[in-house]
């Protein structure tokens, strides 16, 4: 399984929009246009902004269509995160 | 341009003080102060700030000129950093001590890396609890990523935050000298006045990046509306003042429980559609440490209405074909 650990590059807080989409173009795309599926992993992320959710993942849900959702699993994550991660994948349904 | 820092101008009575800017002649800034005590919200200190970095990127020659302080109070505003940023000799001396320092001096944040640095050291500055921490980190870096994404302002954030013990309260101020927020939503959206701007800019899912409901790859639209629902599922002030119009959410009274709206003209609020024309954006936000909602909770209470206002859009945009 592929696992991407977020905490190492973006810290506790989970803010910086730039950093989120760098790693969904580099780091996740490629994995998803391998047909493979991917753990993210919110080890130690204490908190991360609607604005980080949605650049890391909203467009994963628009190229690949909500099933994408399939292959994504979300490992680690405390209750704001887990709720932020909730809203963005409500809305882009 | 001329600006008066007054005895008092806080959330609940910042339009007197609004009015009074006078951002003609833009060479040149003049400060007056009231000469018995001065007590205001970071917000106005990032507005003062703002100017002053107007006239210095417009004249290099005595741009900032100031009556010396005479105020008792004087000192705060040498403690957050004003006189440092207008580049003026206060002749004060302060003693750094730890009651005094629940506060985030003036701090300029230009790019997308100084705004995660300035979160990280902000949290032991203000001294806050991880639980208080959050939604105060939170609004700082949505609404100043607002800024660098959309203001098209070359100096980027002006931002300052100060805890006030007696109320409990940590009050925050972000200004920018952009172009605005009817400029920005213009760009693909119909905002005839300021205060339809400022309206769809608060509505959740509107951005002005695109006329989609939801927003970009990049922007949901999302920012202020978040920031805008904190203060009001804590009952305090939020306002927002961009070209000739200020909109002010009022603290909600009782205890009943507070719902949101996705049209901030259904919340309790008031505008002022008759200031001086301010070029950028100033927000202004109180957040009331005891009220804090647990956070969690108030993002169930941000899901459900920011989901169904989305979508409830788009429903209202869905066209079927015509058979005729």
């Amino acid at each position: 399984m592929n696992t991407i650990k977020l905490f190492p590059t973006v810290g506790a807080f989970a803010e910086n929009k730039d950093t989120a989409r760098d790693m969904r173009i580099n780091e996740i795309v490629p994995i998803l246009d391998k047909g493979e599926s991917l753990v993210l992993d919110f080890e130690n992320i204490d908190s991360i902004t609607q604005s980080f959710a949605h650049a890391l993942i909203s467009d994963l849900i628009r190229k690949y269509g909500i099933d994408v959702l399939d292959r994504i699993s979300f490992a680690n994550c405390n209750k704001t995160v887990s709720k932020i991660l909730e809203i963005v994948v409500d809305y882009m349904q | 341009m001329k600006v008066h820092l007054p005895n008092s101008a806080f959330l609940g009575n910042i339009n007197a003080f609004l009015k009074t800017i006078d951002t003609s002649n833009p060479e040149f800034l003049q400060i007056t102060s009231n000469n018995k005590w001065i007590s205001v919200h970071p917000v106005v200190l990032c507005i003062v700030a703002s100017l002053g970095i107007e006239a210095r990127s417009r004249n290099s020659d005595s741009p900032v000129r100031c009556e010396r302080f005479t105020a008792t109070s004087k000192h705060y505003f040498e403690r957050m950093g004003l006189f440092k940023f207008l580049e003026l000799d206060s002749e004060m001396t302060i003693t750094e001590h730890e009651s005094a320092g629940r506060f985030i001096p003036l701090t300029q944040i230009k790019n997308s890396d100084s705004l995660s640095e300035f979160i990280k050291e902000m949290v032991p500055l203000l001294h806050l609890e991880k639980e208080n921490a959050e939604p105060i980190k939170y609004i700082i870096s949505e609404l100043v990523r607002n800024v660098l994404e959309h203001s098209d302002s070359k100096n980027g954030a002006i931002v300052s935050a100060q805890y006030y013990k007696k109320s409990n309260t940590i009050r925050i101020g972000i200004v920018d000298s952009g172009v605005g927020i009817s400029k920005t939503i213009r760009r693909s959206h119909r905002a005839p006045t300021d205060l339809d701007a400022i309206q769809l800019a608060l509505t959740p899912g509107i951005t002005g990046t695109t006329s989609k409901e939801g927003g970009t790859e990049y922007n949901a639209g999302a920012g202020l509306f978040f920031t805008k629902s904190i203060a009001k599922i804590n009952r305090d002030f939020f306002v927002i003042y961009s070209g000739n119009t200020l909109y002010k959410l009022l603290r909600e009274k009782g205890k009943d429980d507070i719902v949101l709206h996705s049209d901030p003209l259904d919340d309790n609020h008031t505008k002022d559609m008759a200031l001086p024309h301010w070029t950028g954006t100033v927000v202004g936000i109180d957040i009331e440490l005891m009220e804090t909602a647990e956070f969690t909770k108030l993002l169930d209470a941000i899901r459900e209405i920011y989901t169904t206002s989305v979508r409830e859009r788009r429903k209202a945009k869905y066209k079927k074909p015509t058979f005729i």
